[in-house]
């Protein structure tokens, strides 16, 4: 950035006229190598984990590190997915995710449409309410959320983590999907409107297409939020057949602390969903930007 | 397609009075439906979030326990008081202190060179901005997990590079010991956030219609002004929202600690919140770790009310 502010006055004024934030020097080359060394930095630990991933489990530990295995095997992937009930944590995962995902961007879009569309009493209130949980992370709370889930008969269970994930993501969700919301002219659901269309019909079948990109972005959050989390799932789960990912990994090291290779296979495996799911809704980031652009 | 609902719907008000009462039903109905279509979300939102924060306050001033058949004595401010005579917490809110400190700055410088090097066209940028999101997407369990194998004190990558600079075996047990555990945390931590507020502010600069940098420059603005007017004064929303946010996160900062050195040796390494889990999950003082996770709240709360405040001035 200071090499932005440094750059010399340019010696011909019809040479300083760009339309980039760099200006008459693009300084192409210079942003390359940075771009690659910092892309090089976010995926590198990444790219060991999966060279690990491969390494035959009797190589850990050993006198010197290598970056690429000696001899590269598989048997990491089948120990993984066979021992410790691996398979049962990853589908507890994707019920949960996908759960949270649903009952969060469904339960989200109802409340941005009467945040975005309705004037009613008390609007601003229950808003700024919804709102002012950002500034109290969903981990400060799982001392009281542990009794209350207790208090339920919720605790230990996938439904009881389902619903603290729900809850969590619920404002933000809210206030991402009320922008967009906003943004989709009156006159076409008053169009809609006027086909006999009630108001549910308005949201599914006019406002939630149209806000499609919005929705990827939400639910791709929502997704890595569920799938991610490790401290509230560590908190209200206490039998192995409910465990998550998370946890099920955790207790994988602990239980079998020499078995680095098969918890780096089974770390691969735990990572390859989140990824799918990114690089899906990456496609959706980029048709939000422009749609952005268009209106 | 539309004159014929609006025909269909005609004979329904043939009669006055039907059609006073039916526009009387639908006046309570408009008036009913925002509210019938905030309720579910504000059930869960009023059940699972709300009410757990008025219960965090109400237990912090009780000597709380969770076995069935416990009493569960009223003890006034003595949580709270025991809060300014515990010595574990002045490490943790030291480390807490320093892990915002440092984390939350790097994070931000780290985000800005991305996103300034990344807004305009260049090569394959589709590509590098992807791979510097990816570790906002990981589990903390995996990446720290990795980052504890490339420093472990046998076999670990970062002794192995050692080695090799120094000419002799480095066999550091970097987890195991306060500080360089700390750092182990600090980078890991830098490392997995940078990415996020790599996306917020390259939104800011890709938000900077372009065709007004180029109206500065035709004006003959130098580069530094064209910064000064327009760049920095687009950054700076996004940049109080990262702030207050990645404040707000580090300040709570507790997987990886948990993970990785689980506060110890001795709670050197212990955090604010790592350590309120401890103490309400494995000595049971739910109580003291209500009021600990009480106290950091109202602190954040705070907080980010100031710094908005600050921010809504200076747009005025």
């Amino acid at each position: 950035m200071a090499i932005a502010l440094e750059a010399p006055a340019p010696a011909s004024p019809a040479l300083a006229i760009g339309p980039g934030l760099f200006g008459v020097k693009p300084r192409k080359k210079l942003r390359l190598v940075i771009a690659i060394i910092l892309a090089l930095i976010s995926i590198g630990p990444l790219l060991y984990m999966l060279s690990l991933s491969f390494t035959p489990n009797n190589s850990f530990l050993g006198s010197s590190a290598s970056l690429i295995p000696g001899n590269p095997t598989f048997q990491n992937y089948i120990d993984a997915w066979t021992e410790n009930s691996f398979g049962h944590y990853f589908l507890n995962s994707v019920g949960v995710s996908v759960a949270t995902v649903i009952i969060t961007v469904a339960l989200a879009s109802l409340a941005a449409f009467a945040f975005a569309r309705y004037k009613f009493p008390f609007r601003e209130l229950i808003f700024y309410l919804f709102l002012a949980s950002l500034a109290v992370p969903g981990l400060m709370l799982l001392i009281p959320q542990y009794l209350l889930l207790d208090r339920l008969h919720l605790l230990d269970s996938l439904e009881g983590l389902t619903l603290l994930y729900v809850s969590t993501n619920l404002p933000f969700t809210i206030f991402f999907l009320r922008g967009f919301f906003e943004g989709i002219p009156k006159e076409w659901e008053e169009a809609y409107r006027l086909e006999g269309a009630g108001t549910l019909r308005v949201l599914t079948g006019l406002i939630l297409p149209l806000s499609l990109p919005a929705v990827a972005v939400v639910s791709m959050f929502t997704f890595n939020a569920a799938w991610d989390d490790f401290p509230t799932a560590l908190t209200m789960l206490n039998s192995p057949t409910h465990y998550t990912l998370p946890i099920g990994l955790q207790y994988f090291i602990g239980a079998h602390t020499v078995a680095y290779g098969p918890f780096f296979a089974a770390s691969v495996i735990a990572t390859i969903p989140t990824l799918i799911v990114f690089l899906i809704s990456l496609r959706w980031f980029r048709s939000g930007v422009s749609l952005g652009g268009i209106r | 397609m539309i004159g014929a609902s609006t025909i269909e719907r005609r004979p329904a008000s043939i009669s006055l009075g039907a059609a006073r009462r039916s526009r009387r039903a639908l006046r309570v109905r408009r008036m009913a439906t925002p509210y019938l279509l905030l309720a579910p979300a504000m059930l869960i939102y009023a059940v699972f979030t709300v009410y757990p924060i008025y219960r965090q306050f109400d237990i912090s001033f009780f000597d709380w326990h969770i076995f069935p058949g416990a009493t569960n004595p009223y003890v006034g401010w003595s949580n709270y008081s025991q809060i300014f005579h515990d010595p574990v917490i002045r490490t943790a809110a030291f480390n807490s202190l320093l892990f915002v400190v440092i984390t939350v700055p790097a994070q931000i410088i780290l985000g800005l060179l991305a996103a300034a090097v990344l807004t305009d066209r260049l090569a394959g940028s589709a590509f590098w901005r992807a791979a510097v999101y990816i570790p906002v997407i990981t589990s903390w369990v995996v990446v720290s997990w990795v980052f504890a194998y490339i420093f472990n004190a046998q076999g670990g990558l970062m002794n192995s590079l050692l080695s090799v600079f120094a000419g002799h075996t480095v066999r550091i047990d970097w987890i195991a010991q306060t500080w360089t555990a700390n750092g182990v945390i600090w980078l890991l931590s830098v490392w997995k956030g940078f990415g996020w507020s790599f996306i917020i502010f390259l939104a800011a600069l890709d938000g900077i219609p372009r065709e007004q940098l180029e109206a500065a420059r035709v004006d003959g603005a130098s580069e530094r002004r064209v910064w000064r007017h327009v760049v920095i004064p687009a950054l700076r929303p996004a940049l109080t929202f990262v702030t207050v946010l990645l404040v707000i996160g580090a300040a709570t900062v507790f997987a990886q600690v948990f993970i990785l050195t689980k506060g110890g040796p001795y709670n050197s390494t212990q955090v604010l919140f790592s350590y309120a889990y401890q103490q309400a999950f494995t000595n049971f003082a739910f109580g003291y770790g209500a009021a600990i996770a009480s106290l950091l709240c109202i602190v954040l709360f705070g907080f980010s009310w100031v710094e908005i405040r600050l921010m809504k001035n200076q747009v005025n």
